[in-house]
């Protein structure tokens, strides 16, 4: 997905001189085409989080358009009160990405894991928030940039996901992307945890439940008619994502839901309220969080069984 | 204005307003009838909390209706405690939070460098906000990419909120600090317009920061260098009085 994101970012970059990357010193050989093909358009700030959304909002404002790229939580919280006040603030067309969200960096330790981003990128005026599932939706985001003003944030993985999608989706509405049709109950899905989603999906079918699955890789603005359309005819919607549930994408859809006042019921499968004090990798963090795949088989047929 | 208002940072405007008198009137390429001519320089305010004499400056240089001003901080006044440009002709960015104006100068100054266009960057910035480690990033970067058309000025009144800046975390030796981080130093008296208008005016080929040394409140005797003046609201008496001695120093010339 990375590497995805940097080859749709590179193309966009040598048709528009506009767009900027701006590193935080993150992206080792990664950038290395980009800066080949384009070093006036490129700029490493150093490990100097503050000082890239500023310096992006700073070259905003003359009719640039950053990309501020670095890893995990430094292109965030590190620097949250820049995106509040130089990005959403002045409503300033910056993108934001973060590379190795969720718990892909694992056995890097909880200051890795990016599990509280969404919700506070999201909690942001003006702000737009992206979590694309695979290297198709990555490619489709970044084709939103252009026509899409203001801040944003991607949330990406890391490398090398499964391709989930057969053609790339069209998210210019914000809809989610059907990913396997169901009838019994529907699933939501954000981020490359979609692998299991899938996993799970072809579980339950065995066991008779079938699962409507799609990915929504549009956080902000939630599509959330779209999102209650897809679940038509099935018993409710299960949400699933690597991020705590506080603010997530599961507590968007909830929240939205509530203030339309559609009676849908929601499971939302996210992490626990609890910074990790084990080591692991991604798939074993899962497993300690209840989002391993037979939990999440046995949490949607309960859920299903329940509604 | 700021008593009617019951507002405060009465000793912070009052330091930079000279600075700010310059930087408008006398140095930087603006003006009221061009707030939006992409030729023009950029003026960033870092104290944002300043922005009861930013906007004093701007309302008497024809920036906006001087009517503004008698309604500052009412609601639903264009007019807040804080710099901000929403709204307000003449201000490029909103501040208020400390450590946000430098590095936004820093990009500004970068993409006009690489689009080889000749707009120059002035960003103000109160002493004490130097403690912030978001200054010292973006300064970095400056030298970095030899940002000659960034200049910082600096409103060192020596006091913070709570006590003079060298008893809580010293910026001292200030002036070797940013000769440290590579850029042109020049300090001046901070109320000496002519002397102001050379330090910020002149040429340079690194990034320069004009050390301004203030007296905070100045001009009003019962606030000069006096701490409780950044937070406290003058009262009808006290403002009086504060009008009376500046206007009187206005007759009389600077003391």
């Amino acid at each position: 997905m990375r590497d995805a994101f940097m080859a749709a970012l590179t193309e966009q970059a040598q048709q528009d001189s506009r767009v900027n990357l701006i590193i935080a010193d993150i992206g080792f050989k990664v950038v290395d085409d980009f800066v080949a093909k384009m070093p006036d358009q490129f700029l490493n700030v150093g490990i100097a989080e503050q000082a890239m959304i500023g310096v992006a909002a700073g070259m905003a404002s003359l009719g640039k358009r950053p990309i501020a790229y670095s890893l995990g939580n430094f292109p965030t919280i590190r620097c949250l009160e820049q995106i509040r006040n130089d990005l959403c603030y002045h409503d300033l067309n910056v993108t934001v990405v973060s590379v190795g969200a969720g718990l892909a960096y694992g056995t890097l330790g909880y200051t890795h894991h990016a599990v509280e981003d969404i919700a506070l990128m999201r909690a942001l005026p003006n702000m737009k928030v992206y979590s694309p599932a695979d290297a198709l939706e990555c490619r489709a985001v970044v084709e939103l940039l252009p026509t899409t003003p203001g801040p944003k944030y991607i949330r990406l993985g890391k490398n090398r996901e499964p391709r989930i999608h057969e053609v790339q989706p069209d998210l210019s509405a914000g809809a989610p992307v059907l990913v396997r049709e169901g009838s019994d109950v529907t699933l939501m899905v954000v981020g490359p945890i979609v692998t299991q989603a899938i996993e799970a999906a072809q579980e339950l079918a065995k066991q008779g439940i079938s699962v409507r699955l799609l990915t929504c890789p549009v956080i902000k603005p939630l599509n959330i008619t779209a999102i209650r359309d897809a679940a038509t005819g099935t018993a409710g919607i299960v949400t699933l994502e690597e991020h705590t549930l506080m603010g997530g994408f599961g507590s968007a859809v909830l929240e939205a839901l509530a203030v339309h006042g559609w009676r849908i019921p929601v499971l939302p499968l996210a992490l626990d309220d609890a910074a990790a004090s084990t080591v692991g990798s991604q798939e074993y963090l899962r497993e300690q969080n209840g989002l391993a795949t037979h939990s999440v088989i046995s949490r949607i047929a309960d859920f299903t069984a329940s509604v | 204005m700021v008593s009617s208002a019951g507002a405060s940072h009465i000793g912070s405007a009052l330091s930079v307003i000279d600075i700010a008198s310059v930087l408008y009137g006398r140095v930087a390429n603006v003006a009221p009838d061009r707030v939006n001519d992409p030729d023009r320089d950029i003026i960033l305010i870092s104290k944002g909390h300043s922005a009861s004499g930013i906007y004093a400056v701007l309302g008497n240089a024809g920036y906006f209706p001087l009517e503004w001003l008698d309604r500052y901080c009412v609601d639903g006044a264009p007019l807040g405690g804080h710099v901000t440009a929403h709204g307000i002709p003449g201000v490029e960015f909103s501040t208020g939070a400390l450590g946000h104006a430098l590095p936004f100068g820093v990009g500004i100054a970068i993409a006009s460098k690489r689009d080889a266009h000749p707009r120059r960057v002035f960003v103000v910035l109160s002493d004490g906000e130097c403690q912030e480690g978001s200054n010292w990033e973006a300064a970095m970067l400056a030298s970095q990419h030899v940002l000659g058309n960034l200049t910082a000025i600096i409103d060192r009144n020596r006091l913070q909120i709570l006590a003079n800046t060298e008893e809580i975390s010293s910026l001292e030796p200030f002036a070797d600090k940013w000769l440290a981080f590579g850029w042109d130093v020049v300090e001046v008296d901070g109320h000496d317009h002519d002397a102001l208008e050379t330090a910020i005016a002149g040429a340079h080929d690194r990034p320069r920061v004009v050390i301004a040394n203030t007296t905070k409140g100045k001009g009003v005797d019962f606030m000069e260098n006096s701490v409780p003046w950044h937070t406290n609201t003058p009262n009808a008496e006290q403002a009086s009085d504060a009008i009376a001695q500046l206007e009187a120093l206005r007759e009389g010339g600077s003391r």
